[in-house]
């Protein structure tokens, strides 16, 4: 026989072929990828940054953050310290009028009352040497340690303080870690109860769903086809909408009060309050989640044969029996798969608790809009995401390890 | 109807006979809770008065307790002259000043753009991940789907921030980027779905008989994915039409899209205006499931006669 091609040669082209294939597939799929990379994973980068990261103090007054840093948090501030202070916080105004008032507000989150001495300074027209007398000359609080202090812990733009104070943990001046006092620690129990309402939402949802898939699957197909619009439609109208509806359901001169009046259940005086508590949240988010719940079980339980519950009553196992050992343990899959999914998309639910939940019922996700739109503290609610953010990707995780996100399908 | 048909076996007992009609009223009661709230409010939004709840006319069922002001409100919230005789300039004043009208042309604007970003972009990164070739499909799958799993608030957040920092924010090119990326996971899913089905030897054929990829790709393989691209693009648009977080922190005021006007009416002035908006928003995902029940059907179709 007689080799037209030499075997290497042959090997290499195939290999070169291959690889062609390769970068060709991949070119495909990158221009979706730099396109996400550059609107989703920078901008989530950014955030975990600004959660460590926080550089309002530092920039306005430089000096002053190298000197309290030095500074040992006990002893007298130092003239050079105070001098610094004072000329730095006046010279801010003039870059930006709205400095101080910024530099005031962030350490007034750890010592209240801040504001108002920074505000002393700023309208005091003779501060000259000697600062330290004259600023306590304006307020005895300069002469204490204590608004010192709060700036020293708030003078270095990298800290973890906020993502201690995520977890109900306070950073000191002496670089110590103490838990947050009570009134201020909130956050752990906000996580405790997102857990808790992201649990019982799952678990609503797998006994209501579960007959549900069970009757689709089972159904003839016309009659599963028509009740599976039924289902849809939910999932398919606004999340504002089915908001509104439980609204206007819930409330004190809602639908459901009105009829139960009616029907003479409850007296008008003494009308439910079903609304703008976590009574609303629960309700609305698992009529709102439910179909998420029902979808990968019917299409699991589709596959599952009858015959199999069949032959375990032919042997003799009662109907429940054959339910439990037979037919349960085939539709584990597509309950799993609802549940991890019903369970991550209820963990970082905001807009319908922000809507029914009242105060009761707001979740981790409320409190880090508040703090987004309100305090506008942006380190701490990018403290609190990028632990939520931890906690949704390792849950994410799982459901790819067990169910594979390929396998996700809508409708 | 097979739902309650009633034929026993002269073996079921009692209490199987019970279970039965036990089992079909649990579930008969939870298509109530499914999809009695939505139903509740379309005869809500015809209420004459300003509550959420039914009138003791409106059960009676007296003509003069019902009226349509609600959905003129629509029209007229924000007009100079709402009380003007309807006329070609009644209408051309609530279309330049209505809110709810300059809401919808927002949202009409922002989703139509956003769902052209993500539909050509989904389905590019589908064409590719399906081949068999694709190396790290896992994990880059992984990366494009998780816009849909990080929770709303967080991914809001953190375009705020990068995006102020490029100077995005506040504009309608941020809007539209954001939506675009909140839509592609839809895309991805049902554009993948649908090519798993596809029968690539076809692409071979193709090019066999002499078609560039370019041409094979819009005369051979675009077709035969056609349904799983409209769905996926239907569902990037309602994703971007029922979007208000991102709206939220990122737009401003004049910005306002319809779930941005809805959210600020429940939040503060709550009107029977928005069951009127809610019963059009209805009436509009009825005619999408209705499309895409139709595509699906079509598609089923194709498929049987593509083996027999």
């Amino acid at each position: 026989m007689h080799q037209t091609f030499d075997q290497k040669t042959l090997t290499r082209q195939l290999a070169a072929a291959e690889r062609r294939n390769k970068v060709k597939a991949f070119l495909l799929v990158l221009p979706l990828l730099l396109f996400v990379l550059a609107s989703f994973i920078v901008p989530i980068a950014s955030l975990v940054w600004q959660g460590g990261y926080s550089d309002t103090f530092a920039n306005a007054l430089p000096e002053t953050s190298k000197l309290l840093g030095a500074w040992d948090s006990r002893s007298p501030v130092s003239e050079d310290l105070v001098k610094s202070f004072v000329t730095e916080l006046k010279a801010s105004k003039l870059k930006d009028p709205a400095i101080p008032t910024r530099v005031a507000t962030v350490v007034n989150r750890e010592q209240s009352g801040s504001v108002s001495k920074f505000k002393q300074v700023m309208s005091a027209s003779d501060l000259a040497s000697p600062y330290k007398e004259k600023l306590s000359a304006l307020s005895s609080e300069w002469d204490k340690p204590d608004i010192w202090r709060a700036m020293k812990i708030v003078a270095p733009s990298f800290t973890p303080r906020f993502y201690l104070q995520a977890v109900d943990l306070r950073l000191t001046a002496e670089g110590d870690i103490k838990p947050e006092s009570d009134e201020n620690a909130i956050h752990l129990l906000l996580f405790g109860r997102t857990l808790m309402v992201a649990a019982l939402v799952t678990l609503f949802c797998a006994l209501l769903g579960f007959p549900i898939a069970y009757l689709l699957a089972h159904a003839e197909t016309k009659t599963s086809n028509m009740l599976l619009i039924i289902v849809l439609l939910p999932f398919w109208t606004s999340l504002l909408v089915r908001t509104t509806a439980w609204i206007a359901l819930l409330q004190q001169n809602g639908v459901v009060n009105d009829f139960l009046v009616a029907i003479g259940l409850i007296d008008n005086d003494h009308r439910l309050v079903m609304m703008y508590n976590m009574f609303a949240t629960l309700v609305a988010m698992t009529h709102v989640l439910l179909p998420f719940m029902i979808l990968p079980m019917f299409s699991v339980m589709k596959t599952i044969k009858a015959n199999l519950v069949r032959a375990a009553l032919s042997l003799g196992a009662t109907p429940w029996t054959a339910f439990w050992r037979v037919y349960f343990p085939q539709t584990i899959p597509g309950l799993g798969a609802g549940c991890l999914l019903v369970f991550i998309l209820a963990i970082g639910y905001y807009i319908t608790p922000a809507l029914v939940g009242g105060q009761s019922g707001q979740l981790i996700s409320n409190i880090i809009a508040f703090h987004m739109q309100k305090t506008l503290n942006w380190s701490l609610a990018s403290a609190i995401a990028t632990l939520l953010l931890i906690g949704v990707l390792l849950l994410y995780w799982l459901y790819n390890r067990l169910v594979g996100i390929d396998k996700m399908k809508l409708a | 109807m097979k739902f309650l048909k009633l034929d026993f076996p002269p073996y079921a007992t009692g209490l199987e006979i019970a279970w039965f009609f036990a089992f079909r009223a649990i579930c008969i009661a939870i298509f109530v809770f499914l999809v009695a709230p939505i139903l509740v409010i379309i005869p809500l939004s015809f209420n004459k008065e300003s509550f959420f709840s039914f009138t003791s006319g409106m059960l009676a069922l007296k003509p003069e307790a019902y009226s349509l002001k609600w959905y003129r409100d629509i029209f007229a919230n924000g007009m100079l002259a709402p009380d003007a005789p309807l006329s070609l300039d009644w209408f051309k004043d609530s279309w330049m000043r209505s809110q709810w009208m300059i809401a919808l042309k927002n949202s009409i604007f922002v989703g139509v753009s956003a769902t052209a970003v993500a539909t050509t972009l989904g389905t590019l990164a589908s064409v590719g991940l399906s081949r068999p070739e694709m190396p790290y499909r896992g994990l880059i799958t992984g990366i494009l789907i998780s816009p849909m799993i990080v929770p709303i608030v967080i991914t809001a957040a953190g375009m705020f921030f990068f995006f102020s920092q490029i100077g995005l924010s506040q504009t309608y090119i941020g809007l539209v980027l954001a939506h675009a990326l909140l839509g592609t996971p839809f895309v991805v899913i049902t554009v993948t779905a649908t090519l798993t089905s596809f029968d690539r030897s076809l692409m071979r054929a193709a090019a066999n008989l002499g078609a560039n990829p370019l041409t094979a790709f819009f005369k051979v393989q675009m077709p035969l994915i056609l349904p799983g691209i409209i769905s996926g693009g239907l569902f990037a648009f309602i994703t971007s039409f029922d979007e208000v977080v991102v709206v939220l922190f990122l737009a401003e005021p004049d910005q306002r899209t319809i779930p941005r006007q809805m959210w600020s009416g429940l939040r503060e002035q709550v009107s029977p205006t928005i069951l009127a908006v809610a019963t059009i928003l209805i009436l509009i995902s009825l005619v999408l499931l209705m499309s895409l029940e139709l595509t699906r059907r079509r598609m089923e179709r194709l498929k049987m006669d593509a083996h027999s």
